[in-house]
């Protein structure tokens, strides 16, 4: 067997993107196709009172407006995407879901108030800007920390107060370890909002035929077989009624993975009602305000050591912000609790979260979803520990690793999975080592670092560690089918944003079935090919669906072997396949080929055995016992101009174990844009709100995501700690570049900075705010 | 409402005649009208650099500009550099080093680059930041397009 | 983000420009890189009804030089071809030096010098400069013309003295004096954005090697390019050394300039910034000032 797993192996769907024949959703084109375009709220929070649309139904070129009047009956919040976890005791969830369209209340910035169907999209907007609508402003909740005071206005009104959720997990005593320990470590920690911000903006089209009573809808969804199982219960119709394709799409990063958007019930509901397809593409402007956010929390946190070190419990009461809404219930406070014991083992917790609403789109998981903030709460404690302690930051890491012999961890807390969080397995401290090694960290803090400060440049050195829980359930399928060609045909239900799915996965068959990798056909994300699944998100595509696929490649295997035994006469112990034959080894003229191997398993006479299946295909599922924690260790060195506050990041360095590897290129890759885009949230990213809810920054001018020159060449190392959890060993990746990269930042900075001795509990930063710390510093003095 | 406007326009080495729109972007003109869906929009206000496509021979955003513009001009999108079965040497160079995620930023990254090339045949790794600094990317981090780039510079010089 | 409907015109010379111009003055905008304007009326935060897009008058585009070394730019010579010129890099080391400042490669290839100076930003380089060089500007009306000191011509954010039926057809940057030197500095989040502040300076040097003449510019300090006069003061007379550079910066910092916050800077960030790249920008353009009296 040609061993492909594992290999740097090209995609096989480059050339297509690469010469633009790949199809995204804005690409497809169908006769007689309307466009949409919204009114949206230009206020936070504001009753509405009424909607003039005659100017605009009288436009030239206008087919349809439609308010939450005009669906009538149809007119529904939209349906929970994840219920809160049952499993926890006492949690309160107060359950508020995105609306359609807005009916008597607007509760964001950018909440659509109607929809207009026009010929083309420049008409639509045209006509948008004729609907006539009074809004009465209303105070907007925008401070999270203020949210739940008594006379803060009410973002939904028939609750009496701002809470969405609340939740106590606890492990051990934590009031107990605080008593004993020699350090408490006490602190006020703020992340603020930032946006994925794809380079794709969202989009649906959809086509309602009458005539075959079928709905096509392509969207840039990250989970095609919820939304066309969903979408077929909104609009009374029967599953196979409905098709939905996710395409090649231009990232997702998480939003697109939220469901289901205004739009995303609408587009289909007016298409069904026009009988004539319809196509909805959000803009950049849009997409600040109409894709989903994340990230804001604010803790008071801490954490109690002994003299040597030794975490004996970490405490925090946080509050999250939910947005207007809360359809995806608590996974990513959940993850950020699943995070804020980092590696280690922390025999004590205890942890009180808040979630609240307010007037400001709705937060869903993006890259990270809630583990960044974790992560970031436990390394600066950590850090700040190790500091007045007098410990090294890797030294007081390598102390409370969880040991390997430990593994499976319990954490004893409940996870976003609403199962117990239990680590499969891990060894942590080669990866810390190796990372530190790459980075020459004994190094630098022993000579280059003093050599360089006396020189009077601020140069820094951060290392952190984290953990990643990944490959959640519940489960993912695949159908592996040879055909008569010869070639093998795949198709799964997890939608690819760039990930490479098409190639890691087609490794998995090529090697199991001896064919070349360009022989394996993926298709995925259309519900017509798979419909059973969920979707691409948390780090999963390649745990689940690749063991999926595994799982079904080796019941083709096994059934190719028993056909190919009968017909070669020969027993299946002396089979093999390679090249796309099946021959008895050593006598290479017996042999016969997949594809006509899969020709006699579909025969035009004879009998099919029963008991038996036709063809030489498989279905299976996979589905984790729990999701399996991978592990990871970044590490940077990086320069601060202590006059304008700019930072050069002079070397990055990653070392990850996220058990067996499928394609390093590919994982690589993946670290890559993960890293850049947490030195975007670190160092660059900010969305800004003024006291009214209004997006001051709601442009890509003023948004600013990193570019070429602002992300350094990281290196990257690789340790294999297998998964137990499932066959291939492995363990998902997607976000891992992400995670610790604001907990790098802050650490490297204060390393940097290392005189002005000061302390960074918030994120994101900037060179201004820099300078505020600064100078706040001085003042102090 | 408008009067429509002759475009006379060459893409690809082929020629087109449409009436359109003053208003008409040439990024939907060339994605909508010419069918050709290889040149990306991410922004329309000319920060992203997907829709970047050669314009008498220089990268330019086609999100700024009208179709009507393109009037006597020549346009060169994604669809003429190369195809699936006779790869231009830089979207060789792309796939080998795995220069791409997505896909989405991709058409105006090699549009950029094909000129940079030009003047540029034996370029350094800052060279190429700079080259690329207008066209964001969300996926890859940059790192493989550079080396993509580099990669192709090799490629091409012989 | 599609913008609203609008007439257009395509001029071939100057003449029919203006005589559109004269027609339609206060409902048209003109066209020129539309790279500042278009993304404007994608956003539909312009919505001119008429557009004259000046891109088929192959007459406003050139670079000349005059007997004196004053360099002659026409309104639509695109930013490319000024950052590539030898003429500019000879005679206008200052713009010479600007000009891979200005946003990205691709914006440049489109982008004018005109536009620049109509449009107005007082973050945009070519603003600042132009006054830092003491340019004028030549302003055309189907009823006439006039000449235009540049520290005269911004009035405000993106508002200049150009009346509705005048266009700007080409500016004049004087050539330096003998032991002058030129330099520019910004600071921006990324290479290609905005300046949060940034300062250009002409200084001048006597034959004593003390500062003869002093001209420095802010950018992105306030609603329109802002000469630092007192500062340019402290420095007349003495000569450059740090202490006297050093002085200048505060007294930029302190006096000369008044910022106001906004999402990427707050006033006392800017104020900062001012100090640190005044001392900078002196720095380099004495130096250089230095080396051409050799």
């Amino acid at each position: 067997m040609t061993k492909l797993i594992g290999q740097r192996i090209k995609r096989n769907e480059d050339p297509r993107l690469l010469t633009g024949q790949a199809l995204f959703v804005d690409d497809v084109n169908i006769p007689g196709m309307l466009h949409a375009a919204f009114l949206r709220s230009d206020y936070a929070h504001a009753y509405l009172r009424s909607i003039e649309v005659s100017a605009a139904l009288n436009r030239p070129g206008v087919v349809a407006v439609i308010t939450a009047q005009d669906m009538g009956d149809e007119w529904q919040p939209g349906p929970p995407l994840v219920s809160p976890p049952p499993t926890v005791k006492g949690v309160i969830f107060n359950s508020r879901t995105q609306v359609p369209l807005a009916r008597d209340k607007v509760r964001h910035v950018g909440e659509p108030i109607a929809l207009v169907i026009a010929e083309n999209r420049y008409i639509a907007e045209d006509a948008v800007e004729d609907i006539d609508v009074d809004l009465d402003p209303i105070e907007a909740v925008v401070d999270l920390e203020t949210a739940l005071d008594r006379s803060a206005p009410l973002v939904h009104a028939d609750l009496d107060s701002n809470l969405a959720a609340h939740l106590v997990q606890h492990r051990g005593d934590y009031a107990a370890a605080r008593s004993e320990a020699d350090l408490v470590i006490k602190r006020k920690i703020v992340i603020d909002r930032g946006a994925a911000a794809a380079m794709e903006n969202r989009g649906i089209v959809a086509d309602w035929d009458a005539k075959s009573e079928h709905l096509t809808v392509w969207d840039t969804t990250q989970a095609p077989i919820p939304i066309r199982n969903g979408l077929a219960q909104r609009l009374g119709l029967s599953v196979g009624q409905v098709r939905v394709i996710a395409p090649f799409m231009g990232g997702g990063f998480g939003p697109k993975m939220m469901m289901f958007y205004p739009e995303e019930l609408l587009i289909p509901w007016v298409s069904m009602k026009l009988g004539r397809p319809v196509k909805w593409i959000e803009d950049r402007r849009e997409n600040f305000y109409a894709t989903t956010q994340e990230r804001v929390q604010v803790h008071e946190a801490e954490m109690a050591l002994n003299k040597h070190g030794r975490v004996l419990g970490v405490s925090h009461n946080f509050l999250h912000d939910s947005g207007a809404y809360d359809p995806y219930g608590l996974t990513i406070p959940l993850n950020t609790q699943s995070h804020v014991l980092g590696a280690y083992d922390i025999p004590n917790y205890y942890s009180d979260l808040k979630v609240v609403f307010t007037n400001k789109t709705l937060t869903t998981p993006i890259r990270g979803a809630g583990r960044p903030q974790g992560i970031f709460v436990v390394e600066r404690l950590l850090d700040i520990a190790a500091k007045e302690l007098g410990i090294d930051p890797v030294e007081i890491r390598m102390r409370n690793f969880i040991p390997p012999e430990a593994f499976p961890y319990e954490r004893e807390i409940i996870d976003q999975a609403f199962a117990p969080l239990i680590l499969d397995s891990g060894n942590y401290k080669p990866v810390l080592e190796k990372a530190a090694a790459m980075i020459g960290y004994e190094r630098f803090v022993r000579d280059e670092g003093p050599r360089l400060r006396a020189e009077g440049r601020h140069v820094g050195i951060g290392i952190v560690t984290f953990i990643e829980t990944t490959g959640v359930g519940p489960y993912e399928g695949a159908r592996v089918t040879v055909e008569a060609s010869g070639k093998i045909r795949v198709a799964t239900g997890v939608g690819t944003q760039g990930q490479g799915h098409f190639t890691s996965f087609a490794q998995i068959v090529a090697e199991q079935l001896g064919v070349g990798i360009e022989d394996v056909h993926l298709v995925t994300g259309d519900t017509s090919d798979f419909h059973w699944g969920t979707g691409t998100f948390a780090s999963r595509g390649a745990v689940v669906a690749g063991n999926a696929i595994y799982a079904s490649t080796q019941v083709v295997r096994e059934k190719i072997l028993k056909l190919a035994s009968k017909v070669l006469e020969a027993p299946e112990e002396e089979l093999e396949i390679e090249a796309g034959q099946v021959r008895v080894a050593d006598i290479p003229s017996l042999s016969i080929s997949l594809g006509e191997l899969a020709l006699l398993a579909n025969p035009l006479r004879g009998a099919v055995q029963p008991g038996t299946e036709p063809g030489l295909e498989a279905t299976a599922y996979f589905g984790p016992q729990y999701g399996a924690a991978a592990f990871g260790v970044h590490a940077m060195i990086l320069e601060v101009d202590p006059e304008t506050m700019m930072v050069e990041i002079k070397r990055y360095v990653v070392v990850e174990d996220c058990g067996t590897i499928l394609n390093p290129m590919i994982l690589e890759g993946q670290i890559h844009g993960g890293v850049a885009m947490g030195i975007g949230n670190a160092y660059f990213e900010k969305l800004i709100y003024d006291e009214n809810g209004q997006l001051l920054n709601a442009s890509l001018a003023d948004y600013l995501i990193p570019s070429a020159g602002e992300v350094p060449r990281i290196e990257v190392g690789h340790e294999e700690t297998r998964s137990p959890l499932n066959p291939l060993g492995t363990k998902g990746a997607g976000e891992a570049g992400t995670i610790p990269v604001p907990a790098l930042f802050a650490q490297a900075l204060e390393n940097a900075l290392a005189d002005l001795d000061i302390e960074i509990l918030e994120m994101p930063l900037s060179p201004n705010r820099l300078f505020e710390i600064l100078q706040k510093k001085e003042k102090e003095k | 409402m408008s009067d429509l406007h002759d475009v006379a326009v060459t893409v690809n080495g082929k020629k087109y005649h449409h009436a359109v729109e003053p208003r008409l972007l040439l990024s939907d003109f060339l994605r909508h009208d010419l069918r050709l869906t290889g040149t990306h929009v991410g922004c329309e206000h000319g920060v992203c650099g997907a829709c970047t496509v050669l314009f008498d021979g220089q990268p330019v955003r086609s999100c700024l500009m009208f179709a009507i513009q393109a009037n006597g001009h020549e346009i060169i999108t994604v669809e003429g550099l190369g195809t699936r079965e006779k790869l231009h040497p830089l979207q060789e160079a792309f796939w080998e080093a795995h220069g791409l995620q997505c896909g989405f930023c991709t058409p105006g990254i090699l549009l950029t680059v094909v000129p940079f090339l030009e003047s540029h045949p034996d370029p350094d790794e800052n060279e190429i930041r700079q080259a690329i600094s207008g066209n964001l990317c969300r996926c890859t981090g940059y790192q493989n397009i550079v080396d993509a780039i580099k990669l192709a510079s090799e490629k091409m010089k012989t | 983000m599609k913008p609203a409907p609008f007439e257009y015109y395509a001029p071939r010379t100057v003449d029919e420009a203006l005589s559109h111009l004269a027609e339609h003055g206060y409902d048209a905008k003109v066209l020129a890189g539309g790279q500042s304007l278009i993304p404007m009326m994608n956003f539909r935060l312009a919505q001119p009804s008429i557009l004259i897009d000046l891109n088929n008058i192959a007459a406003l585009s050139s670079i000349g030089v005059g007997e004196n070394g004053d360099i002659t730019i026409g309104a639509m010579t695109r930013h490319s071809q000024v950052e590539h010129d030898p003429l500019v890099a000879k005679y206008a080391p200052l713009v010479f030096e600007t000009m891979p400042h200005i946003a990205t490669s691709q914006v440049r290839n489109r982008g004018t010098f005109g536009g620049s100076i109509a449009h107005a930003d007082p973050s945009a380089e070519l603003v600042a400069v132009s006054v830092a060089l003491d340019g004028r500007f030549h302003l055309r009306s189907q009823s006439g013309e006039r000449w235009v000191p540049a520290k005269e011509f911004f009035l405000g954010m993106f508002a200049t003295l150009l009346e509705p039926d005048e266009l700007l057809v080409e500016a004049v940057l004087p050539s330096q004096p003998p032991r002058s030197g030129s330099a520019l500095l910004e600071l921006a989040r990324r290479s290609h954005d905005f300046a949060l502040v940034g300062v250009a300076a002409v200084v001048t040097l006597d034959g004593r090697n003390s500062c003869q003449d002093a001209r420095i510019v802010f950018l992105s300090v306030g609603d329109r390019p802002v000469e630092a006069h007192k500062a340019a003061q402290v420095l007349i007379g003495q000569i450059p050394t740090t202490e006297a550079l050093r002085a200048a910066a505060e007294v930029a910092a302190v006096e000369d300039v008044h910022p106001s916050s906004d999402i990427h800077a707050t006033a006392a960030y800017r104020r900062h910034l001012v100090k640190v790249l005044t001392r900078r920008v002196l720095k380099l353009a004495f130096e250089r000032a230095s080396s051409n009296s050799d």
